[in-house]
């Protein structure tokens, strides 16, 4: 790779959690009293923060050691401070898009601690790398956080209660914390929280050694139901998102960016937008170079008192472009391209055994192709971003899954050292991915600097539709062998499609192992020959990450396929699947040259679970309805394991709906058991529009959709009529909960689809129609 | 000079008569419960009522509501506790939230005309404003909690 990356540039799905980095050697304990100026400013009594080295963004988490970090000056992660009044004060630092991370971390600190979640206020954190890792994606968030969560709410509990024991001076042990209190009962002495704050506050914090953590059974919120913090807020129209933020003397801005990624500005004449009321300044900005990044896109801004002025007058720019380098994209010819592509053999990236002999032995060979399009998130909240530039600072409030990536890009364009440039997390109407890149806060930083204002830039819904980061185009080519008897003797897939690496460095052609990671090279059948390649193919737009990425269009090839084997082999795809799993086995990953996760073997055993709970409750086998069909699929990602169970009705016409959907997950211990029963009713929803729209297409390199009407997504009343939501209970480290539920959607579906009419659907999006 | 009421109160308007309902809530009035989604009335995020009605306020433009009875989300009730609030926090219906605020006054203004709507109508009402999240299924238990449907 041409491109340096530092982790905070990095993908999310791309960044191996740190599971536990933090040595456990010689007592070290990351929890460190804040110093007493700091939890006066505070106006706390106690302020606990958890430092997690190795995590900041910016750092490389394997360079961290103990010994390096634990003496000297440190930066607090998460804080916990408890207030005069008793209350508890928690910080997120992650960031809010609908995933219920901003509840759930926090209430672990408070499950630990033993705190009352009633008097608990969560703060959002600014970004910040004294915060540790906030680059919120790949389903990372409880996985990377979780035990040093409950560390931190298990070193106040332990200090809360030792305080009690030296202000009653009895034994620390007989002091029990509970539910915000801390009590002995030997003596029938108890004490709030508040009350013991300050002694606390004197004490020597515990080794993690001295600590003990709950057991599952003593747990008050961790598996339960909470509601999320922010809903009053939400539901009264209270809640701030970015689009929300105003700041005094605020000008509003819409930028004209140019149609084609890398085009330019030829020439413009803003005399029509200059004269629209309300208009004050049209600014052009600089066109960004290669690689493209998360860099702004360039265009002509119009800056004006409100947002209608500047929406309206953007429109009314007229503007000579240079198209640029990408301005020969035809994603219909494209496709062609990535069939050419995976129509001969390729790099391979797993081989075991010998396919080509298989095949050549065999009595039959299977073999179909699979193609699915771009996509883009389509969140609610179109990017926005306010960015207010002075000559000592800068401020930026905007809906951000990488607050952190933000700060180097406003210091480069401001000048200003990084101390002094602020980003203060919004909650996201949405992200998906999307609000992972910076380029929407890099125009505001650069409008502000220029016109020495506030500026807010709102993208309309076309801007987003049309300069987005798309989710990569895919074809794959699938053969599986099978012997006289029926039975599968070798798997080969080719794959091939636009790598998302390609916007740090243009020349990147071919998929890499990150994201064949996401599903195809975690293939888990037990199968002898099995035979991987990739092709290779330019990327003509921003490819980005978007919700289970990679995983989506691979594990719809594969379990579609694996439909397909099943049915030529005549038997039950349940059956089927479960045979091609084999034997439960842990397969070690890393001999695909992917990293693993600590503590989370790939466990076959496991994917079994979730397909047989799914089949048990969907009752797969039963008698169906006319016109009905049941499809089941399974998948391992972010270190989950997710099946559905779709129920399909088709109707004459051949329009179709999905009558009952059964979505299973094992991701180890459940924090928000509402929460995580919400990701997946919205991942069946997801899953169901890229099957019935989803679809990006790009001609002379401009996208052709532009809005709702023709970037469709799924509507009310098209939605699964029931959706059942069931976890496997156990109670392993938590694993990712916010991505694992799409993937085995869309197939399930088009597998239903097959069992309803004997439609054998390998494009997606399908339509309307079968 | 436009005048019409906002949330009970009386507001008057003398810009440009283009601007949609929506940025003159939300730039003029800093009432920014009131969503930004689409700006072609596709997805339902900025609806509010006008005189009752649902609207979608992204293609209401000002020069059309001299007169008018505008309610946002902020003025649907004193403290959030219209029924269907109450209702969408019981079956915690939000994920990212952001369309929520429409969501709710479009079902408000349903519930408002037809207090026991079936199937089809809460479909037909609902069907206009997207949720990307995928909170459907929670829209429509919360609906018809209130509705009277299911508890």
């Amino acid at each position: 790779m041409s491109t340096k990356l530092s982790d905070h540039m990095m993908p999310p799905f791309a960044r191996k959690p740190v599971v536990a980095a933090v040595s456990r050697e010689a007592g070290f304990n990351p929890v460190r009293v804040v110093s007493r100026r700091d939890f006066l400013k505070a106006g706390g009594v106690l302020v606990v923060g958890v430092s997690l080295f190795g995590c900041s963004e910016g750092e490389s988490p394997a360079a961290a050691s103990a010994t390096e970090t634990a003496p000297g000056p440190w930066s607090p992660d998460v804080y916990v401070t408890v207030e005069a009044d008793g209350t508890v004060r928690i910080v997120s630092h992650r960031c809010e898009m609908g995933q219920g991370i901003k509840t759930s971390l926090p209430s672990v600190v408070a499950d630990e601690m033993e705190a009352d979640w009633r008097r608990v206020v969560v703060e959002q954190a600014t970004g910040d790398k004294k915060f540790g890792d906030q680059n919120t994606g790949g389903s990372l968030s409880v996985i990377t956080f979780y035990r040093r969560m409950r560390e931190a709410g298990a070193t106040v509990r332990l200090m809360l209660e030792r305080a009690a024991a030296q202000q009653w001076g009895v034994d620390a042990a007989a002091c029990r914390a509970e539910n915000h209190r801390v009590v002995h009962e030997a003596s029938g002495q108890s004490a709030d929280f508040f009350e013991l704050a300050a002694t606390a506050a004197t004490l020597a914090v515990p080794g993690v050694e001295e600590l003990t953590l709950k057991e599952v059974d003593q747990f008050r919120y961790i598996g339960k139901n909470l509601k999320g913090v922010d809903l009053e807020d939400i539901v009264s129209g209270k809640a701030v998102y970015g689009a929300d933020v105003r700041v005094p003397g605020m000008k509003y801005a819409a930028i004209a960016r140019p149609p084609v990624v890398l085009g330019k500005v030829k020439a413009f004449n803003a005399d029509k937008a200059m004269a629209v009321a309300g208009v004050e300044r049209v600014v052009e900005l600089p066109a960004p170079e290669a690689p493209v990044m998360y860099k702004s896109l360039g265009g002509v801004a119009v800056i004006a008192s409100n947002s209608w002025a500047a929406l309206k007058a953007r429109d009314l720019l007229e503007i000579e472009w240079d198209h640029g380098p990408n301005a020969d994209y035809d994603s219909k010819a494209f496709k062609q391209t990535l069939l050419d592509a995976v129509r001969q053999p390729g790099e391979a990236v797993r081989n075991e055994g010998d396919f080509e002999a298989a095949a050549e032995e065999a009595a039959h060979v299977l073999e179909a192709e699979y193609y699915a399009p771009h996509l883009n998130h389509m969140m609610m909240e179109p990017p926005v971003a306010v960015a207010s530039v002075t000559a000592d600072g800068c401020e930026i409030w905007a809906p951000t899954q990488a607050p952190q990536s933000l700060i180097p890009i406003a210091a480069g364009i401001t000048g200003l050292p990084e101390d002094k440039i602020r980003v203060n997390m919004t909650l996201c109407g949405g992200a998906f991915g999307r609000k992972g890149k910076g380029d929407y806060v890099e125009e505001a930083v650069r409008l502000s600097r220029e016109i020495g204002a506030p500026v807010r830039v709102q993208w309309s819904r076309e801007d987003e539709v049309r300069h987005g980061y798309y989710h990569s185009v895919s074809a794959q080519h699938f053969a599986a062998a099978m012997d006289a008897e029926g039975k599968v003797t070798g798997w080969r897939q080719r794959l091939a499609y636009p790598t998302i690496f390609s916007i740090f460095d243009p020349a990147a052609n071919s998929p890499t192992t990150l994201e064949l990671g996401l599903g195809a090279l975690t293939l888990p059948y037990a199968l002898e020959n099995l035979r991987m390649e990739k092709g290779s193919v330019p990327a003509k737009v921003r490819i980005g990450w978007l919700r289970s990425v990679c995983a989506i269009f691979q594990s719809f090839g594969i379990n579609g396929f694996t439909d397909e084997i099943a049915h030529a082999r005549g038997v039950d795809p349940l059956d089927n699947l479960l045979e091609l799993l084999g034997p439960d086995r842990t397969i070690d990953i890393t001999a695909f040259g992917m990293e693993a996760t600590e503590g989370h073997p790939f466990q076959t055993g496991r994917l079994r679970g979730v397909i047989e709970l799914a089949a048990e409750k969907a009752g797969w086998g039963r008698e169906l309805p006319p016109g009905h069909g049941l499809g089941i699929a399974a998948q391992y990602s972010f270190d989950s394991y997710a099946a559905s169970v779709v129920e399909v009705a088709v109707a004459e016409d051949g329009s179709w709906s999905v009558p009952r959907v059964v979505m299973t997950v094992d991701c180890g211990q459940v924090v928000n058991m509402d929460r995580a029963i919400a990701q997946q009713e919205g991942a069946a929803i997801m899953g169901l529009g890229f099957v019935r729209y989803g679809n990006i297409t790009a001609k002379n390199g401009r996208i052709q959709q532009g809005n709702f009407n023709n970037a469709r997504v799924v509507r009310y009343g098209e939605h699964p009529a029931q959706t059942e939501v069931y976890f496997v209970e156990n109670h392993l480290a938590p694993s990712g909960i916010g991505e694992p539920g799409v993937p085995p959607f869309a197939p399930a579906l088009v597998n239903a689809i097959y069992a309803a009419t004997g439609k054998r659907l390998r494009e997606l999006p399908i339509g309307n129609r079968v | 000079m436009i005048t019409l009421t906002v949330n009970g109160e009386a507001r008057s308007f003398d810009g440009d008569g283009d601007m949609p309902l929506l940025w003159y809530l939300r730039d003029e009035l800093a009432l920014t419960g009131t969503k930004y989604g689409c700006g072609k009335g596709l997805c339902g995020s900025c609806t509010v009522h006008m005189n009752g009605q649902a609207v979608r306020s992204c293609t209401t433009t000002m020069a059309a509501l001299d007169g008018a009875e505008i309610t946002t989300i902020e003025g649907l009730s004193t403290g959030g506790d219209h029924p269907l609030q109450v209702a969408w926090a019981e079956h915690d219906v939000p994920q990212c939230g952001y369309c929520q605020p429409g969501q709710i006054m479009q079902a408000a203004s349903l519930l408002a005309q037809n207090p026991s709507p079936g199937e089809e109508e809460i479909r037909s009402s609902m069907q206009g404003v997207i949720c990307r999240c995928g909170t459907y299924q929670r829209i429509e238990k919360a609906i018809k909690t209130v509705a009277g449907g299911e508890s």
